[in-house]
């Protein structure tokens, strides 16, 4: 299946560079959680994540991908 | 409730100005003095004969003249006078909020300077409550400033939000803002939250029952977030403190539909903004 992330902030650092396209087109198997995802695709730290959603609606890294999602991903943000 | 004379007063001191009856600010100001009120209560009793104080004149097509007697009247807590808080206290004085409970610990510092449009060279070491106090009043003389030069806690937080209609989270740190959250829920008031790292902010409404704050970072926060790393420049704060001020008249004003249940993420780096159904 086939999932579209956009990856906000900072975080974009922190990705592998194979994935310097924004948004960035990811093939996954099915199945793929959101924290699988993060994790173990766009190697991104667990704790520097802090909001995710799936077709505009917040979610948690248990739910599970569907063809076409899209996928935003965001961090903390905190200043003021 | 006003002085007997005092309508007939402002009447002949009005002048019309494309269409409506207007009153200038010096003849406000010279009322004021001649009748022993205060400049708020004198723009009110022009506002009863239906006498838009001049300096709410081009509000009057989005404010109304209910809304604008209703702003005046109204109670706004803006907690942190950083960068969001210093331009959502600026934007509500300039509407006419009534009074602005002003909170913050802090004094103004050099690294201040790149975005907090309360902080100076001359200014640099001051209270930022006390200097937030003296610009409002060189804005708009009808707002009553009450200033707290202290940090927000849960222990005094329920003191300084009562009698406020909305309170505004422009705090720097996670766990604050979940503390503010709590006081503000605990007395049934909305909250505009905003926050910002580099080139992003987010901005959300969170009403009494709502899990707001809490429902996206649960209850152990970190303290930070990428603003450690991002820093914070001058437009960002601009961006989101402008959202919180038009959500923060929405709800004065019973206007429009606020951010609930929906958080905006703006990223100004990317072009893109997202509404997020929470």
């Amino acid at each position: 299946m086939q999932v579209t992330v956009r990856v906000y902030a900072s975080l974009r650092r922190h990705l592998p560079e194979k994935y310097s396209s924004n948004p960035i087109e990811l093939e996954l198997p099915e199945g793929t959680t959101v924290g699988e995802m993060i994790e173990k695709v766009l190697k991104l730290p667990h704790d520097s994540v802090k909001v995710v959603f799936v077709n505009g609606k917040h979610s948690d890294f248990d739910q599970l991908l569907s063809d076409g999602d899209r996928v935003g991903v965001f961090p903390p943000v905190a200043g003021g | 409730m006003f002085p007997q004379g005092l309508f007939e007063r402002i009447q002949g001191l009005s002048f019309e100005e494309a269409g409506v009856p207007v009153l200038a600010v010096a003849d406000v100001h010279s009322l004021a003095e001649e009748w022993g009120l205060s400049v708020r209560e004198v723009e009110l009793a022009a506002l009863e004969i239906k006498v838009m104080p001049r300096r709410y004149l081009r509000s009057l097509g989005t404010v109304g003249w209910e809304g604008q007697k209703r702003l005046l009247r109204s109670r706004v807590t803006v907690v942190g006078l950083g960068g969001l808080g210093g331009y959502v206290s600026e934007a509500l004085a300039r509407m006419g909020v009534g009074e602005l409970v002003l909170v913050d610990g802090d004094v103004f510092v050099d690294h201040n300077l790149n975005r907090q449009i309360l902080s100076s060279n001359d200014v640099l070491g001051r209270s930022k409550a006390e200097v937030a106090k003296e610009r409002i009043a060189h804005i708009n003389p009808a707002v009553n400033v009450i200033p707290r030069s202290v940090y927000a806690s849960a222990e005094n937080l329920p003191s300084i939000l009562k009698g406020c209609q909305v309170v505004v989270d422009a705090l720097d740190n996670l766990p604050a803002r979940l503390a503010l959250q709590d006081a503000a829920q605990s007395l049934g008031i909305p909250m505009v939250h905003g926050a910002i790292a580099g080139f992003v902010g987010q901005v959300l409404t969170i009403f009494p029952g709502e899990p707001g704050l809490r429902g996206i970072y649960g209850d152990k926060p970190p303290e930070k977030g990428v603003e450690v790393e991002q820093g914070t420049p001058a437009a960002t704060p601009m961006m989101v403190a402008a959202w919180q001020v038009q959500e923060t008249l929405k709800i004065l004003l019973h206007k429009g539909e606020p951010l609930r249940g929906r958080m905006l993420l703006m990223d100004a780096e990317l072009g893109t903004a997202e509404f997020i159904e929470l």
